[in-house]
């Protein structure tokens, strides 16, 4: 192929589509939404990328997935070969095809995206990750090295979220024994309890999971770190270096009259109901859910797009986000946002809740809310959304899901001495190496950041990781 | 890992059993007042029990159920030499406890069972421990013996009169602080209306009064807020800022409202597990 032969294709080749669901159909079920690419659409996409000589895209990915050479290897339709390249440095490739912003990372610094569209790099890495069986001998160590488990050296990560499963298949790919603690029964963190399975299904973070376990990384759940074991007891056990990986998780609620109604729940708790719990399928599992008919959604992340739409699949009449700030401002995915408007969800912008009302059975009746309008930029340079005075609603709803974010957990942190936390009460690191205030512990994910992105927190674990393997193999 | 049931002994028949558990990690750093949280099967829903005592050196923790329901229904069904599937813990605060005069502690129904751990930590602290006991009936009282066994005195009441003082157990703790000034704390534990009962009842003596919350739970770590409550005006979570409050500062009305939220879904699991359990004919 010549040069020019391949500057002209984006020109002909539009983007090409992903097959969905239709969107009357899936609002009801719980099956993934994106069908995913045929290995036609795959290799029609991935022709349009232009292998560019110094990849900007590898830039935009925070686990530095070698973009060009699998999408390369996806034209040739050695898709083995591809999944090998993206497993070197991602150990969750079918997750973040699915969920990473990619229109933010990889896809936002592609060069073609600055006349046209960006190569759809999230679907092709999620078709790769697919379509490729797992191989014990691929993971993510930066080589392709199939690791002999050294016995002396072990690594214990505390949560078992995207950042610690990063920590577990680097350092397992390079021969280092990895033990995994999980407070929960499932191992996995947001990925289980939190993405519903009609944006990631389960056995697709089950298959990741089993790829770790058969590349030597132990999973023990029911282990709550800083209650059933704390970091000192694990250097006292052998283990050489500690990554904590809890997440944010404590929810932040809106402080508002009423919030303790019944009907009033955090999205963590819907959501963990629905999904860890598989309260879809009560009673046939034992997790109950609370029915709502008039669903109110506060706040405008993917976790309140998540919300709002299984609240549609759990058979609610109207699904309402409510968000104070505009459209313009909303911090979810646009994809995720499209997909749940196309699915029923409403979006009242401009809008804040005042309090909430009870029936005369003292249950949630209804939200009164107070419209806004946008004034000056605030700390965080957006607009500050200002109450416009007299206009003041109340909205008729059952069930209201707060998803405004979340705060540090301080389980661990109380139980753990000499680690230096920020004001915000989140772990202090080193930039460079994902290091903490005590030696040979380090941290990343939200509990460093609060609330983020998998690929962020996978970014963190890959930081930390690549210190750690320096540190015990030399 | 499921946790083996070392030891099973029915207290209350069909009612109340007491399960000792295999769980040395759990043992190792339980103190008095905190829980478990289980999973009985694959299908179960996560609950929390409070840890009623430990054996450090045998690896045991030992808990006590009401059985109310479906998850209970499933573990009354398990017997010695089984397993539950997920136990984790120690969660939640430990009971403060510091050496200072005498403390009464009062249990209810199965609260008996928790308040004994509780009592066992004030006298392991050398404190000057009276237990106040109370049940409708004298066959629904729990842990008499144990109590009796290292507290300095044991006060029981029924409210049919069938044992101890025929009453409440506020009847009997009223007339100990009027006569006994040395009190330096009250502690409850209970089902909500006894320890409402309890607060208000010591709140005129102004004696420090503690009461342990049994909120609704969903994963007992601190990520959903289902437990929360209110305490002196602000929203706290029962799993991780408790469960044990000021008792003159808990808002007990909310938390009997917020108990109650999911009552039609529970009565319908039971129906649809006994339903299943006719269906198999083993009745």
């Amino acid at each position: 192929m010549t040069n020019t032969e391949n500057v002209k294709k984006p020109a002909k080749t539009p983007r090409v589509d992903m097959p969905c669901q239709p969107a009357a159909v899936r609002a009801h079920n719980f099956k993934e939404v994106a069908l995913g690419y045929s290995l036609e659409q795959a290799q029609l996409e991935a022709s349009r990328c232009l292998q560019c000589k110094n990849p900007r895209c590898r830039q935009g990915c925070p686990v530095e997935v070698r973009i060009p050479e699998f999408i390369a290897q996806v034209v040739k339709g050695d898709i083995a070969e591809a999944y090998r390249i993206l497993k070197s440095t991602n150990s969750l490739p079918a997750v973040c095809g699915r969920v990473c912003p990619q229109e933010n990372q990889c896809e936002g610094k592609c060069i073609l995206g600055v006349k046209g569209e960006p190569v759809a790099i999230g679907r092709l890495e999620r078709f790769v990750a697919d379509n490729a069986m797992h191989d014990p001998c691929v993971g993510v160590s930066d080589n392709d090295a199939c690791a002999v488990t050294n016995p002396d050296l072990k690594v214990a990560c505390i949560g078992s979220g995207p950042s610690s499963i990063t920590v577990a298949g680097y350092l397992a790919a390079r021969g280092i024994k990895v033990t995994v603690f999980e407070a929960l029964h499932e191992a996995g963190g947001v990925l289980i309890y939190g993405i519903p399975a009609f944006r990631l299904p389960k056995d697709v973070v089950a298959a990741e999971l089993d790829g770790l376990r058969q590349n030597n990384v132990e999973f023990r759940t029911n282990w709550v770190g800083g209650r059933t074991v704390s970091v000192q007891q694990l250097f006292d056990e052998g283990y050489k270096a500690v990554f904590i990986g809890v997440g944010a998780g404590l929810p932040q609620f809106l402080g508002i009259p009423g919030e303790n109604l019944i009907g009033v729940f955090s999205a963590n708790e819907y959501l963990t109901r629905v999904n860890l719990g598989r309260a879809y399928d009560f009673p046939n599992f034992d997790t109950p859910t609370y029915p709502g008919k008039h669903v109110t959604v506060f706040g405008a992340g993917n976790v309140a797009m998540d919300a709002a739409r299984t609240a549609l699949r759990l058979g609610a009449e109207s699904s309402t986000i409510i968000y104070r700030r505009s459209r313009a401002e909303m911090p979810a995915r646009h994809e995720e946002i499209e997909h749940a408007e196309e699915e029923g969800v409403k979006l009242f912008e401009l809008v804040g809740p005042l309090h909430f009302n009870a029936s005369e059975s003292g249950v949630l009746k209804s939200v009164t809310l107070q419209r806004m309008a946008l004034g000056e930029p605030d700390a965080s340079g957006r607009r500050r959304p200002m109450p416009i005075e007299g206009e003041v609603f109340e909205h008729e709803t059952d069930l209201a899901v707060v998803a405004v974010g979340t705060r540090s957990n301080p389980i661990l942190l109380e139980a753990t001495p000499g680690l230096e936390l920020n004001k915000r009460g989140y772990i202090v690191v080193n930039e460079e190496t994902g290091e903490t205030s005590i030696p040979n512990v380090f941290a990343g994910g939200d509990i460093v950041t609060g609330a983020a992105t998998v690929i962020l927190a996978m970014g963190a674990g890959r930081k930390a990781a690549q210190e750690i393997a320096k540190r015990l193999l030399g | 890992m499921p946790t083996t049931i070392l030891h099973k002994e029915s207290l209350i028949p069909g009612r109340t059993s007491k399960l000792v558990l295999d769980a040395p990690q759990i043992a190792a750093t339980a103190k008095p007042g905190h829980f478990v949280m289980l999973r009985v099967n694959e299908q179960g829903e996560r609950f929390p029990l409070t840890i009623a005592d430990t054996d450090p050196e045998k690896g045991t923790i030992t808990i006590v159920y009401l059985v109310m329901g479906k998850s209970t229904m499933l573990l009354e069904a398990l017997s010695e030499g089984d397993s539950i599937l997920d136990v984790a813990g120690p969660l939640g605060k430990a009971t403060h406890i510091v050496k200072g005069d005498s403390v009464i502690c009062v249990g209810g129904g199965t609260g008996i069972a928790a308040m004994h751990h509780i009592a066992k930590g004030h006298h392991k602290a050398g404190n000057y421990v009276i237990a106040i006991i109370g049940a409708r009936s004298k066959d629904l009282l729990l842990f008499e013996n144990e109590l009796k066994s290292f507290c300095d005195e044991v006060l029981i009441s029924t409210d049919d009169g069938s044992y101890g003082h025929k009453g409440f157990v506020t009847d009997l703790l009223k007339d100990r602080l009027e006569k006994d000034k040395k009190v330096q704390e009250v502690v409850a534990v209970g089902p909500v209306p006894m320890m409402q009962a309890v607060a208000g009842t010591t709140l005129p003596f102004g004696v420090a009064t503690t009461v342990s919350l049994n909120s609704l739970m969903v994963d007992g770590i601190g990520m959903c807020g289902a437990c929360r409550v209110t305490v002196d005006g602000e929203t706290k979570f029962t799993c991780v800022d408790g469960p044990e409050f000021d008792g003159h500062k808990v808002d007990f009305a909310e938390l009997r409202q917020r108990l109650s939220a999911f009552r039609s879904q529970e009565k319908q699991s039971i129906e649809h597990h006994e339903h299943r359990c006719s269906c198999h004919d083993k009745h």
